[in-house]
């Protein structure tokens, strides 16, 4: 299985983790994630409120980059950019009038041809479930999730294409396979506040807030997310929200493929763990010694 | 042949973009046209004065009208040139306004086209052929499908004439969705105690028959004269045997949800669906009968004072003549598992505005208990969601179902009746209490049953700790608010049943977007259909509350027993007509008939001698598609008033 | 080119089609003035003959349209056109007159926003395949 991988700008900065746990997973169950040569911004939010060609060219011209790569799917991580390069991918599809424009700016003809998946996607469907659970070398049994999927990752329908609108189960299925309990929780796509974290921080604390007091009163020990903006709300604010609602929320708020990496039995230390600002190294050690087995960061694998 | 033609302003909804003068002095140049006048209003009794006068005058022999649509005024028009002394088939109708001047807006343009419509008209008026109607019987008597509280009332409106009526209705009852409801809007009558003296009534009734547990397996044939089957299904229990006395379902082992109390009772697989059911006999559903599916049991065979239980009945086909149809059948209830913000179906507590009626009522399955379906418990906090499906061009429908703001007014004050600590908030768009004492009703329901009334949209249904967590936004104090909750009921839209379309083909009436029947014309026919002969009563047409549903059953009976009153029908002569002469009698026209109104005759050919066959038009069969003109390939067979002659002028006048 | 005009006959069934172009104008729906209307019962009483009359004669375009299946007020009637017309229009290659020339369409009595939207569509494809030359020398 190869892609062409297109990371986006976060997973090269604030995400880090993410992409460094993505790429080892892939690495571990035999999939070639080939990062896209030269790949530029997909324009995320600011495009497309500022000025719509510009955010349909730039995932385009990602697009063609893959293009010229061969005939790969693209694979994204962060939620964002998988849902521009998909917006991007359905309006050359269909609006012929418009195309046209975009494609004077790229400087190339495109319909829409190169296809787009989130890893999420890639994983739970196209290598299994089933495979993932065989490929599991490592217990999480007794740790309980809460999974977050934000608002882009389902959303519209019509673009992603990609799980249940209303109550989406892929990631909870994943996390099932692999042995950790995801909890049944009602805010699984309820916004964090986005992009509004630097600008309306005030919005994003109160959204983050209802949201970790939902995970923690289902009993959730960590949020499991698939998307770089919700992890840093829920997790670079999280110290603002207590604060500022005297609450003393300690939940670790981790990508899956971070906890999928644990579970497949890569070395903790190579998952970036030691990036986040709520640590979730006192509740690894808590599942480890409950499991007894070893994986802090500083012990080395067996 | 001098052929008259008059242009119509029609006020100005003509003359505002077609230069009606003008394009009466250009068609009055063509040859054969002796006058070409105009005037305001052709269709007045002035403007149809006028006509006469000409005719008279001028001693005119064909006439052309530009007007609106002939589907307007061709009769009208047919009628005056009778009076004026002209056969009413040497008339022709131009359509310059809706196919013209209300299209568009350019003034040359519109004048052009509108003197080339006339000019087609002419030339296809000059090849008309003086006709004759030609009249055939009527069956007296009268189908109505459905039997709720639309084909009841038309029931008996036709009887009260003394003219047979019979119903054929699908379920083992007649009563139809009234019967499912408590009390009624705006009066909190009984649904029951108004609908079962009409049950009654029609069940007792020598003119009416009834046949329940029955479908509509085909119908054939044209107004006057229709041929239909009627399916009446195995009940399994003889009719005329049964007393009702209940032995059986009282010793039936098998419990099956109650379909008639919305899966929340249970009822037998042996069951009457409700006390005051017509007729009061059982039914014996076959997919949970013991009987039927493990040849085991047979209790209530054994229990049956009177033999009437008999397992082998089988499906009964009728076959019986009608002069005209009333379709009664009813409206369904949205599916709103579509909405995944209110749970797609999946919570026990979120129910519809039919729940809630089988639960208010004091002889359903919670003996008049307004409870959570999930554990029993009496419901305190209750939400009304209303416009769930309807208002909806995404998921639902895209019109408004007209009865469920009432209804939910309806259901708060219930609430309040029931539980009276209990607390109705109403989600909604807008309030439509536009009937009599309707907004009267609403308004007391919000000052003296103290309903919240909260203007904005829900957005999410989710359960925390046992409780419904329904949030929703104010617009009107502008803000977000959440309810707990121990109920939610759905005001679910009304649509069209599921087999709505197979009827209308059936029947060859048309239907819209909606699978909702179509009326001959919204404003002027809402009781009857293109298609003569059908007449439309009640939800099927469009949704209605109980007062519209019974005046729309009286004008559709009405409309039927004037059609059954005249003993004979006119019928139009516009069908086909074979010159034997020309007939090869290769029979291309019998088998492309859809209606098999041609059938084969011996003549005597004068030129060869000797006999041969050749086709012959069966008239009161004939429709006037002119399907076998089409196929005929030595232009033996013709259509009356679409002749190959005329069309072909038609097309040479362009 | 720019001022070519295209004369274009259409002939629509009483029941569905001729009611849905009565609709489109008491919806006041505006559409080009190119197309004329000649009303017939049934889209099956339709001969080829009268398309190719009108084309010989010099019409630029030529529509049927008739009740959508399933719905044809004659039961059957809709179902003969189609395949009598599909057969006309692979023919008409071979009778040297461009195939753009003659269309059908299905549109119902309540569908008069189709009609109009169908009229500007048919006029633009007529004008794009420019002038019928028969008929005019």
């Amino acid at each position: 299985m190869r892609y062409a991988y297109y990371p986006g700008c976060s997973l090269h900065s604030t995400a880090k983790e993410y992409d460094l746990s993505a790429k080892e997973v892939a690495r571990s169950l035999g999939i070639e994630l080939m990062e896209i040569p030269d790949w530029i911004c997909c324009g995320a939010t600011p495009a497309h409120i500022t000025m719509n060609l510009l955010s349909i060219a730039l995932p385009v011209k990602n697009l063609l980059k893959a293009k010229s790569m061969g005939s790969y799917e693209v694979v994204a991580c962060c939620a964002a950019c998988f849902n521009r390069l998909k917006v991007a991918n359905a309006f050359m599809e269909t609006r012929d009038e418009d195309r046209r424009k975009v494609e004077d700016i790229v400087g190339e003809p495109y319909r829409g041809e190169v296809k787009v998946r989130h890893f999420l996607d890639v994983l739970a469907n196209q290598f299994g479930l089933k495979n993932l659970k065989e490929k599991v070398a490592r217990q999480l049994t007794g740790l309980k999730v809460a999974c977050y999927y934000g608002c882009l990752l389902t959303r519209p329908k019509d673009i992603t294409g990609f799980d249940d609108l209303e109550e989406p189960h892929l990631m909870d299925d994943m996390m099932k396979a692999i042995g950790v309990e995801p909890v049944n929780w009602p805010y699984k796509t309820e916004c964090c506040g986005a992009s509004f974290s630097l600008s309306r921080t005030d919005i994003v604390l109160r959204l983050s807030r209802d949201i970790l007091q939902m995970a923690s009163d289902e009993g959730a020990q960590a949020i499991v997310v698939a998307c770089p903006l919700c992890q840093s709300n829920l997790d670079l604010r999280q110290g603002m929200v207590n604060k500022k609602y005297n609450t003393n929320f300690n939940i670790p708020i981790l990508y899956f493929t971070q906890v999928l990496g644990l579970a497949l039995g890569i070395e903790a230390k190579k998952l970036g763990f030691e990036k986040h600002i709520v640590s979730p190294l006192s509740l690894l050690k808590e599942c480890s010694r409950r499991l007894n087995v070893g994986y802090i960061p500083t012990k080395r694998e067996p | 042949m001098k052929i008259g033609v008059f242009v119509c302003h029609c006020g100005t909804n003509i003359s505002a973009t077609v230069d009606v003068e003008e394009a009466a002095a250009a068609i009055g140049k063509l040859q054969n046209v002796k006058l070409s006048v105009t005037y305001r209003y052709m269709c007045s009794a002035p403007g149809q004065e006028l006509i006469k006068k000409a005719v008279r005058e001028e001693s005119l022999d064909r006439i052309v009208i530009a007007s609106c649509s002939p589907a307007l005024h061709e009769k009208t028009f047919r009628k005056c040139a009778e009076e004026a002394g002209i056969n009413p088939y040497l008339i022709e109708i131009a359509n310059i306004r809706e196919h013209c001047s209300w299209v568009h807006k350019e003034k040359k343009e519109a004048t052009r086209k509108a003197i080339e419509l006339v000019k087609i008209a002419v030339a296809k008026v000059a090849r008309n052929k003086p006709l004759k109607k030609t009249y055939v019987p009527i069956e007296k008597k009268v189908l109505i499908i459905g039997g709720g509280i639309s084909g009841v009332q038309s029931a008996i409106d036709i009887s009260f004439a003394k003219y047979p009526a019979v119903i054929v209705e699908r379920e083992p009852s007649i009563g139809g969705k009234m019967a499912q409801f408590d009390k009624t809007f705006p009066t909190l009558d009984c649904a029951a105690c108004i609908l079962t003296p009409k049950m009654v009534t029609v069940s007792q009734n020598k003119y009416v028959t009834i046949h329940t547990y029955s479908e509509i397996e085909s119908v054939t044939g044209h107004v006057g004269d229709f041929t239909v089957k009627i399916r009446k299904k195995a009940r399994s229990v003889d009719l005329d045997k049964c007393t009702g006395c209940g032995a059986c379902f009282a010793k039936c082992p098998v419990k099956v949800d109650s379909e008639f109390d919305m899966r929340l009772g249970k009822r037998k697989a042996i069951y009457v669906p409700f006390p005051q059911a017509v007729p009061n006999v059982p039914v014996i559903d076959r997919e949970h009968c013991l009987w039927f599916q493990k040849q085991t049991c047979g209790a209530c065979k054994k229990i049956c004072p009177f033999g009437a239980i008999n397992y082998e009945m089988p499906d009964e086909i009728i076959e019986e003549k009608f002069g005209a149809i009333i379709v009664a059948t009813g409206f369904t209830q949205f599916d709103h598992s579509v909405y995944g913000e209110y749970g797609y179906g999946k919570y026990k507590d979120v129910i519809t505005g039919l729940h809630f009626e089988r639960m208010a009522n004091s002889s359903g399955p919670t003996g008049g208990r307004i409870i959570r379906p999930s554990d029993g418990k009496e419901a305190q906090d209750v939400v009304f969601i209303q416009c769930v499906g309807s208002r909806d061009e995404q998921k639902g429908v895209p019109y408004c179902s007209r009865v469920c703001c009432m209804y939910t007014a309806k259901h708060a004050l219930l609430l309040k009746e029931h539980n009276k600590d209990a607390q109705a908030y109403v989600f909604y768009i807008d309030i439509r209490a536009a009937g009599k004492n309707y907004e009267e009703f609403v308004k007391k329901v919000q000052d003296e049953y103290g309903a919240i009334y909260l203007r904005g949209r829900v957005s999410r249904i989710f359960e925390k700790k046992g409780k419904l967590i329904v949030r929703g936004a104010d617009t009107l104090s502008g803000s977000q608010i959440e309810i707990k909750a121990d109920l939610v009921v759905l005001a679910t839209g009304l649509i069209a049943q599921g087999d709505a379309v197979e009827l209308a083909q059936m029947l060859h009436i048309p239907y819209d977007q909606n699978k909702l029947f179509t009326e001959a014309h919204p404003k002027l026919a809402p009781a009857e259909t293109i298609t003569s002969g059908i007449f439309l009563t009640g939800a099927c047409q469009s949704p209605k509350d109980i007062p519209d549903t019974v005046a729309t059953a009286s004008a559709a009976s009405v409309k039927a027993l004037g059609l059954l009153i005249q003993g004979e029908l006119e019928r139009e002569p516009l069908i086909a007509k074979v010159n034997t002469d020309l007939c090869s009698g290769c029979k291309a026209c019998v088998i492309a008939c859809p209606f098999r109104a041609i059938e084969m005759k011996e003549i005597e050919d004068k030129k060869l001698k000797r006999k041969r066959n050749a086709a012959q038009v069966i008239e009161g069969v004939c429709t006037g598609c002119g399907n076998c003109t089409a196929v005929c390939r030595m232009a033996a067979i013709d259509l009356e008033g679409f002749s190959d002659k005329q069309i072909m002028g038609e097309i040479e006048a362009l | 080119m720019t001022d070519f005009e295209p004369k274009i006959v259409a002939f629509l069934c009483n029941w569905c089609s001729y009611a849905g172009a009565d609709l489109a104008g008491t919806s006041r729906m505006e559409y080009p003035s190119n197309v004329t209307i000649i009303r017939v019962p049934c889209s099956g009483r339709m001969n080829p003959i009268f398309v190719l009359k009108c084309l010989m004669n010099g019409s630029d375009g030529v529509l049927i349209s008739g009740c959508h299946t399933g719905d044809c007020h004659y039961s059957e009637g809709n179902f003969y056109a189609r395949r009598r017309f599909a057969v006309l229009k692979s023919f008409l290659g071979y009778l040297g007159i461009d195939p753009r020339r003659f269309q059908m369409s299905w549109v119902s009595a309540s569908e008069g926003d189709k009609w109009a939207k169908l009229i500007h569509e048919l006029v633009a494809e007529i004008k794009e395949a420019g002038p019928n030359k028969m008929g005019k020398e």
